[in-house]
Order: structure tokens, then sequence, then C-alpha cells
């Protein structure tokens, strides 16, 4: 299980108040942080960013990457300043993954930037018209944005399909199909495609103190159903994606099997 | 089209290690399954330890005991006996003479014992103790001090008794042996806590408890073989440690190294049956992984070196 460090976000606030300061102190805290917790990627969410997207993206890829041997999820719906993180990304340590594009014809222009860099790229099954109502719509809207990316000349093994987690405390109903969605999109190509979920999105809006067990939760089912990587706290899942990787047998147990 | 065999190719290894100071021993090192020098590399041949005491061999089978007659009083003589004349690799000494119920030799007679046979040989040494857990922290720990700096192989640490055995072996530089009960998961904790003092884990080796033919060798052979695939196949860092086997102890308690012929009349001549005994039970747990073998009978390690040269 792939554990994409989620921490650096615009929408926290002290990672927020660093950004608009370009002040590297807190960001490359953080960083160092999710990387010795166990994340195998750092999420760089700048927001929509629509001014100063490419400066502040190019600034936050070098800030982690100084620090951190680990490759950068860049995060933004701003082209450009994907364009602008991926010139600077050091590929030493793996390719970057664009977050993301959907099947939006908007979003399509990412595609064309992650060609050009060779970067992977998260796929949102979402299209223009809403949310999808079930996992056969998510499943519908994947194989289209498949189709897509075929189309602009890139692998579907560079594409991480997302389902789209929502939230618990608003809509129950989708939790279930999310999971359903996770093997369906496996399904869709062989070798099986690759998946990843913004896990903590289902806590949102919950007390504080359930949403870790919710999450934690809701991640157990998704990497039973062979869930390829999640957008999360290192900190918080470790034990689950261990403890599932034992019971699944790809670790063989030992008392000890939490401190490895 | 012509037949092309599958190649099966692993992501982990097992570490390579070595034992003495002039005359070195090297093993592990294989990225394939043993023996499968058709599919990746195997830069190393399984050694065979031969195995002497602190004491005379007085609970040994006749069949072997006769063989060491003239040297087997005196554990120089008999170490000298076997790199000489024997032409053996490395010598494993086991201070049996150390354990409550025999001699029960104290650790300054057990560190005078491997002072004074480093001293008679140029091959790599294995120092055992008596599988006793509470005597084998002072005896080990005497011997460790004696054989400082020496590139020894220690042992056999186990959950028992490892810190003690383990800080001893970092301190006077030498490489440690930890044994567990016939259990992977055991196995794999005893190397993670070995480890977590800040052992370094490729000087460990690995001893999964030995059991000779007919007596529960299917058990060993079954332990080894999971854990050199966790090591290849999982990529599990905590169990790439090279394998040993303490055959000789093993299949010389086996009714079948024993009995004579009157009271096993299909089994054939003892002594042949002896030394196939302990070259079959040696020749399996190769098989299964191991790559330090510790035996008692020259036929029977000759028997083994020459099944190695078949498969190498």
């Amino acid at each position: 299980m792939l554990i994409i460090g989620e921490k650096l976000s615009i929408i926290a606030k002290r990672v927020r108040e660093a950004m608009m300061k370009f002040d590297k102190g807190p960001i490359q805290e953080i960083a160092v942080r999710q990387w010795k917790e166990g994340s195998g990627m750092i999420d760089a969410n700048i927001g929509p960013a629509e001014d100063g997207g490419e400066k502040m993206m190019e600034w936050m890829v070098t800030t982690i990457q100084e620090v951190v041997p680990l490759p950068v999820c860049l995060d933004t719906t701003n082209v450009k300043a994907i364009e602008a993180g991926l010139k600077v990304h050091n590929g030493e340590w793996g390719r970057p993954l664009i977050n993301s594009t959907s099947n939006d014809p908007e979003r399509f222009p990412i595609m064309e930037v992650a060609v050009k860099y060779q970067a992977q790229l998260i796929g949102l099954t979402v299209g223009k018209g809403g949310l999808p109502a079930d996992a056969e719509e998510r499943a519908g809207i994947a194989s289209e944005i498949m189709a897509r990316a075929m189309e602009y000349g890139m692998p579907v093994e560079d594409l991480y399909l997302d389902p789209l987690v929502l939230q618990m405390a608003t809509t129950q109903d989708q939790a279930l199909k999310v999971i359903q969605s996770v093997k369906m999109f496996q399904e869709l190509n062989d070798p099986p495609m690759k998946t990843v979920v913004g896990l903590s999105n289902i806590s949102n809006g919950m007390p504080k103190p359930l949403r870790h067990i919710m999450n934690k939760h809701l991640l157990t089912l998704l990497y039973y159903e062979g869930l390829t990587a999640a957008i999360a706290d290192a900190a918080e899942v470790n034990e689950t994606v261990k403890t599932v990787d034992v019971i699944m047998g790809r670790i063989l147990y030992a008392h000890s099997y939490l401190e490895m | 089209m012509a037949f092309t065999a599958p190649n099966e190719t692993f992501g982990g290894k097992v570490f390579q290690i070595d034992a003495g100071i002039d005359k070195k021993i090297v093993f592990g090192g294989e990225d394939v399954l043993p023996f499968h020098l058709f599919e990746g590399n195997v830069p190393n041949r399984p050694v065979v330890a031969y195995e002497i005491q602190d004491v005379p061999p007085e609970d040994w089978p006749e069949t072997i005991k006769k063989v060491y007659e003239v040297v087997s009083g005196d554990p120089v003589t008999w170490a000298k006996y076997c790199q000489d004349k024997l032409n053996a690799k490395a010598i494993a000494l086991r201070l049996i003479g150390t354990h409550p119920d025999r001699q029960n030799r104290s650790p300054e007679d057990a560190a005078k014992t491997v002072k004074d046979v480093l001293a008679a040989i140029s091959i790599p040494l294995i120092i055992l103790g008596s599988n006793h857990v509470e005597k084998d922290a002072a005896i080990l720990l005497a011997a460790a001090e004696a054989a400082k700096d020496k590139n020894c192989f220690l042992g056999k640490a186990q959950e028992e008794n490892y810190k003690t055995i383990a800080a001893a072996c970092m301190a006077n530089n030498l490489k440690l042996i930890a044994m567990s009960q016939l259990d992977i998961n055991l196995s794999k904790q005893l190397n993670i806590l070995i480890t977590q003092m800040g052992f370094e884990k490729e000087n460990l080796v690995t001893d999964p408890m030995c059991s000779g033919l007919g007596y529960g060798l299917d058990y060993t052979y079954s332990v080894m073989e999971r854990i050199r695939l966790a090591a290849l196949t999982q990529n599990d860092a905590t169990m790439q440690m090279p394998m040993l086997a303490d055959v000789g102890m093993n299949a010389w308690k086996a009714k079948e190294a024993i009995a004579t012929e009157a009271e096993l009349p299909i089994g054939g001549v003892l002594e042949q049956r002896a030394i196939a005994w302990e070259a079959v039970t040696a020749t399996a747990l190769m098989i299964a992984g191991s790559e330090i073998l510790i035996m008692r009978h020259p036929e029977a390690v000759k028997a083994v070196e020459k099944f190695i040269d078949e498969l190498m």
C-alpha cells in the first residue's frame, strides 16, 4: 500500500500560512515527519491556485524534495501550476503523480502535461454532470477516462482511478459503493488498474475523536479489495496497513510486526 | 517452438556471511532457491563444520565414537585432527561439558578450552553452548571474551537468553547464531528482538532448530523452506539470514543410527546405515535452504560434499 502523505494541504491553517509567506520551515518539518512515519509520496495540495500557482507549486516541490527523498503528488486543478511543479520535480526517488484529471473536458489538458513529463495521473471518476450515483456509474466513467488517456498516449498503467470517497455524515450510502468501485476498477484492465482514494474525506464533518476510527476501518475494507494507494495520514493508518498485510499473508507474522 | 523452462526470479536475497581470519568460510548470498543456479546467483557453497566437544563424547553412539577414539580425549587434539587429517573447513566446538547435568564445567573452563582450540587451528570456529539457557548465558559470555576479534560464530541465542549472548557478541566482534523452537514466526521475532538491540542483521545466522530424518525432519524442512521463501518472495529483511542445520547431534540420536543389525535386521549394516542417516538428514536440509551444517562422521561429510559438487 502506497501512502501519500496528506498533511501538506492548503486547507490546514499552519500550512496555508507557511505557503503564503513562502516559509520553508513548517512545510519541511511536516514533509519529513510524514516520510519518517511511512509515507511513500508527499501530497502537495495548493488548492485551485489561480493566482501565482506556478510559483507556488514549484516552490512546494523543491521545498519538499530538499529534505525528503520521495516523489511528490501535485495536487491542484491549475494545469500551469502542475507543469511548473513537474519541471522541477526530482525523479530520482520515483515518478511524480498528478492529482487529478476527471471525465470533465476542462480537466483533459492535464493528460497532455502528464504525458509530456511522463508523470502518473489520478483519474477522479466524476464527469461534468455531478457526482456518480453508484459503482457502475463510476466504472463507466473510469472506462471513459482510460480511453481518453490512451488517446493522449498515456499507458493505463500510469493511471490511478479514484472512486471519490464522500462524507459518511452526509452520504452514508456512498461508502459501500466506493468499496465496490475499487473492486470493479481493477477488472477494467489486465494487469488490474491501480486505485487510490482520499481516505479522510469519509470522516469529514464527523466529531474529531471518531475520525481516525472511520478512516482506519474504511481503509481495511478498501485494502482488502485491492486498493493500491491512499492519500492519508501515515501515522494514523500504519497499523491498519501492516495488520491487513499480515492477515493477507503478504508479511510474515512476528509479535513485533508493527515495529518493523 | 522449443520449450523454454520458466525462470523464477525474486526481489530478495540471502545475506552473505563469513567466519574466520586466516582461512575464511563464506556462505549465503544467493538470490534464488537452494541450488537453483539456472535462475540466479548462488555465489557460495554450503559449508560443513566438523563437530567436536569440550569433553570426551561418552554419550555418542559407538559407531561415531570410535572414529575419534584416539583424539577425542582432548578438544585441541580433536580439532587439529579434523583440520589436518579430515581437511575440515570449519570446527564446531560444543561446550556440552558445561551443562549442569554433565560435568558442569565453569565459564573459566569453557573460556580456556575456546582459547586453546583457537590457538591450535587456522580454520574458523563455531562456539556452541550446551543449550541450557541459563548456563549458556554465562558460558557464552566467557567464551565470547576468549574469542574476541576472532570472527567466530557464537550460539545459540534463544528467546530466554539472547540479550546477554548478543551483547557479548557485539562487545567481542563475533557473529551470532539465533535459535528458535521450530516456529517460523518465533524465528522472525527473535531476529527482530536481536536486531532491535543494535545487532547487525548481516552478522546473524538463523537456526530454526534441527531434527533428524524420521524424527521431525519434515518440520525443520518446512520451516526452513518457508523462511527462505519469505526472504526471497517477500523480501523480508528479518528473514534473510543464512540458516544453520545442527545435523550431527540429531542424526546420531536416531534409533536407525544406533540399533545393531540384530535389533534392526531390515536396516542393513549399522555403520553404513548410520552414515547414510546423517548424510540424508544433511542433504535434505541443504535442499530446504541451510548453508552451514554441523556434522560428525567423515564419510557422511564426504557424501554431502559430493552431493554439493554434483549440484553446483
